[in-house]
């Protein structure tokens, strides 16, 4: 049915452009002189069709999904219900669901036989009265903007009015986007922090975020100090970092002055390719072929190392970090006025210690900023933390060891069981609340030094 | 190196032109240990790129080839009666053909007809059964079957497990490999290029599992996020780029696109489980709601490319289009934005790129349950290669380590292709005025 909407949308779009334009040609060709070009006439109809009804159409398929399951529940006999929690009252939905789709399993209770039915019905007539209302709604529509066409009706300045709403719309989903994160994180964190105290969770040491699963299980309570876990991001970043930033800068100190520039054309988009890398390629490569030989490295000198240590999935991270750090030390090299790097060198210096005398110090703010945004991609980056690092969080900063992340931790808590109610899974959105605020203040920082030094040369 | 030349005493041309000429020398040295220390940075770089590239080549090739079994299956009646079918006994009915390529082996021992079975992969039996129910007039014939042998057997035969090993730590024991070596001198064994690892779904048998759900899970995925993504990022990169008035406002727009452009991924995953899972109860591991997650993720990178690209049309198109009598949006849509469509489209194409190889937000939608046949529509359930690469990387059995990396062969072939296509366009529409 969703399909015959969306085909009677095409055919009303280009029904309404056509009637319009010949309607308008018609005009013309009565010797009048029209405003506004045919194709714009066509195109008015075409846009008045299509915005409204496609979002009629949308709407209409966010909404039938709740509406239906609330009437389904709604008609069920009284009692049917009485007692059940609210997960209970989700799985009762979702067996009639899959009753309705024919699949049953072991003898279900009349009731919900007749549930299904009535489900099953519900969803037919929706599908039905949807395309009755698209094509009464096209039909209204292209009615209403063929009485529009006479000779001195503004037909481009309506259009480019649609546009221009289009356009706006557009833009303010990128804002959507980031008030939908802020909203979502916050909602599921405050739920959170109504069953955990605030003070728990930022200074306390323990996270064992196992919750029991039924009333009389025997488990532990459940932990959530989220100190361990930000304690094993900044081991795993700062190990990312002694990588890449010697790595990065040194390429981008070569490739700056030293290159000849057929060799930096050729090496700058090779670099380019080690952050193209998906980060899953380099969560295997962790644990296929780096985690094993500092594991033997380690045994052949003596040192006991953990089999998922820190330092496998820091590597691996600093290796994807060398581009983003040696193309923004390039980047800050190249903004520093030719005046200085020549007056450097007129003095007698060489180019060695124009670049580390002038040139290094003067790119310095950008460089740094590029640093902190390396820094915001390595606390936030998931893959390879989530194949190569442990699950467990400990108090230690000893790379050797095994150390948990707080992206590896919202992934674990969220894999497999999402009901929205236990402690558990809200930890991870207080996980990813913490995330986004701080990479977003690392970000907004960064690009502040990046640009405010930019500016000061330009 | 400036005490010498102060003290008038000892100062005469020639000593300062040696200790000129030395120090040159001790800054030389130093300059070329820079230039140095520079290169071993990069060969570092490069010597890890390589190091990658290579590990999964030398793991993966081994997967695009498959061990097969080609055997005559004489079809019992007694074990495979017409009337049960699609039951029968079709495991029983190849196990006793291998015995027939076996002679000497005991058969009637139960073990050992077991063991001899399991030379042949799970899925033989699903085979023949469905050979069997498409034409049931087989049963009582003799047929010709090629099957995939057991993944022990398939390691064996491309060497990953040693015969030099001692047999207790070795999965094929010394019987099991004199049965092999014997079928493959009667050349029933052959390696031929493996097809099903593109028309097979994922498997829990390393030698059944393939590529295709993935495949058509990231397609479906690419789909949905180019559809939402382009018109969008289009539209406002149009609307702030030419349209917007410069205020405030559009200053806290271009902010924000930025920032989002830097967010970390699993948050968007957060995102969309929390909205479009949560609260509009969209389907969960479905590739539409996979691709509508990261069209979020890929529109800001679609606006800033689409900006960069208005921005180098030079201002004389946009002047002559005006002094012509165009309206703005006229001289935006017909003369600006074809002009700029080369850049939007690399700009879009490295976008989807990105979003071909993300992963998190994909694992936190649920993609990455192990679904046995491919979708048909972006609504059921699939996987996606990344999600499909983390699934076999951390499955126990030993044949998937070399599916893993052939997955991310693959993976990286797409990945390559595509920004291929995008340095095309570059290097072929760039202009410059």
């Amino acid at each position: 049915m969703t399909g015959l909407a969306f085909l009677l949308l095409i055919i009303a779009t280009i029904a309404g452009y056509l009637l319009n334009r010949i309607a308008a040609r018609t005009v013309r060709d009565r010797g009048e002189r029209l405003h506004s070009m045919t194709s714009y006439h066509g195109l008015f109809s075409a846009l008045m069709v299509l915005v409204p009804v496609l979002t009629a159409i949308l709407l209409w398929l966010v909404l039938q999904g709740p509406v239906i399951d609330a009437i389904t529940m709604g008609n069920l006999p009284p009692g049917a219900l009485e007692g059940l929690g609210q997960g209970g009252t989700q799985l009762v939905l979702a067996e009639i669901k899959s009753i309705s789709l024919g699949q049953i399993f072991g003898t279900p209770e009349d009731w919900k036989l007749a549930a299904a039915e009535h489900y099953t019905a519900l969803k037919a007539t929706a599908g039905w009265m949807l395309v009755i209302v698209v094509a009464l709604l096209s039909l209204a529509i292209i009615a209403f903007a063929r009485s529009k066409v006479t000779a001195a009706f503004r037909a481009r300045q309506g259009v480019e009015k649609i546009v221009n709403g289009l356009m706006i719309f557009c833009s303010v989903v990128a804002i959507l986007t980031t008030v939908g994160i802020v909203i979502s994180l916050s909602y599921e964190t405050l739920r959170f922090f109504e069953k955990v105290p605030l003070t728990e969770f930022l200074f306390g040491t323990n996270w064992e975020p196992q919750i029991p699963l039924r009333e009389d299980q025997i488990a532990a309570e459940g932990a959530f100090g989220w100190l361990p876990v930000i304690l094993g991001t900044i081991v795993i970043t700062v190990v990312a970092l002694v990588v890449a930033v010697p790595v990065g800068l040194f390429s981008a100190i070569y490739l700056n002055e030293f290159a000849p520039p057929r060799l930096r054309s050729v090496i700058k988009p090779m670099l380019e390719i080690l952050a193209g890398v998906p980060t899953v390629v380099y969560g295997f490569f962790a644990i296929l072929v780096i985690a094993p030989a500092i594991r033997s490295f380690g045994q052949s000198i003596g040192i006991d190392v953990a089999p998922n240590t820190a330092l496998a999935a820091g590597g691996v991270m600093g290796i994807m970090l060398i581009p983003f750090i040696s193309s923004f030390t390039d980047d800050a090299l190249s903004a520093v006025p030719r005046a200085l790097r020549d007056g450097a060198l007129g003095l007698g210096s060489t180019r060695g210690e124009m670049m580390t005398t002038v040139l290094f110090p003067a790119a310095l703010p950008g460089i740094v900023g590029g640093v902190l945004l390396a820094v915001s991609r390595a606390i936030g980056e998931t893959m390879i933390v989530v194949m190569a690092a442990g699950l467990i969080a400990k108090m230690t900063i000893n790379p050797l060891d095994s150390v948990t992340t707080v992206t590896v931790q919202i992934v674990t808590l969220l894999i497999g069981d999402t009901s929205f109610d236990n402690p558990k899974t809200l930890a991870a959105f207080a996980l990813g609340m913490m995330l986004f605020l701080v990479t977003l203040m690392i970000n907004i920082l960064a690009l502040r030094i990046v640009r405010k030094y930019r500016e000061a040369y330009d | 190196m400036t005490d010498t030349s102060l003290d008038p005493g000892f100062s005469s041309p020639r000593r300062t032109t040696d200790l000129v000429a030395a120090s040159l020398r001790r800054r030389r040295r130093k300059q070329s240990r820079l230039k140095w220390i520079g290169i071993a940075a990069i060969s570092i770089a490069f010597l890890m790129l390589f190091l990658l590239v290579a590990s999964m080549v030398r793991t993966g090739w081994q997967a695009f080839t498959e061990t097969n079994i080609t055997l005559d299956v004489y079809i019992d009646p007694a074990e495979v009666p017409l009337e049960r079918l699609p039951r029968g006994g079709f495991d029983d009915v190849l196990a006793a053909s291998l015995g027939q390529m076996l002679p000497g082996v005991d058969m009637d021992d139960r073990a050992t007809a077991r063991a001899v079975g399991g030379i042949l992969s799970n899925g033989a039996q699903f085979d023949l059964r469905d050979r069997v129910v498409a034409d049931p007039s087989l049963i009582g014939q003799t047929i010709t079957l090629t099957v995939p042998v057991s993944d022990p057997y398939d390691q064996l035969n491309k060497g990953l497990i040693k015969r030099e090993t001692p047999e207790t730590n070795r999965r094929v024991k010394d019987a099991q490999i004199a049965w092999f070596d014997r079928l493959q001198a009667e050349g029933a064994i052959t390696k031929p290029f493996n097809i099903g690892l593109f028309t097979d779904a994922d498997s829990r048998f390393p030698e059944l599992a393939g590529l295709k759900g993935a495949l058509i899970g990231s397609f479906w995925v690419l789909i949905t996020c180019f559809v939402i993504a382009f018109p969008l990022g289009i539209g406002a990169a149009i609307y702030l780029e030419e349209f917007a008035p410069k205020n405030k406002m559009s200053d806290f727009v271009e902010v924000n696109i930025n920032n989002l452009a830097a967010v970390p991924s699993v948050v968007f995953g957060l995102l969309a489980l929390a909205v479009f899972i949560g609260w509009f109860g969209m389907p969960r591991s479905a590739p539409f709601v996979g691709g509508l997650t990261l069209a979020l993720m890929t529109m800001p990178t679609i606006i800033i490319a689409t900006r960069n690209a208005l921005k180098a049309v030079p201002p004389s198109i946009r002047e002559a289009a005006l002094g012509l009598g165009a309206s703005k949006q006229q001289m935006v849509f017909q003369h600006v934005l074809p002009l700029a469509m080369p850049g939007i489209l690399t700009g879009t194409i490295i976008g989807l790129a990105q979003a071909l190889g993300e992963t998190a937000p994909l694992l936190l939608i649920g993609m990455n349950a192990s679904i046995t046949s491919a979708a048909s529509s972006p609504f059921d359930s699939s996987t996606a290669l990344p999600t499909q690469i983390l699934i076999w990387a951390d499955s126990p059995e030993r044949g998937f380590v070399s599916l893993t990396s052939a997955a991310i062969l693959v993976l990286l072939g797409f990945l390559i292709i595509m920004n291929g296509i995008a340095i095309f366009l570059r290097q072929k529409f760039e202009r410059r005025w």
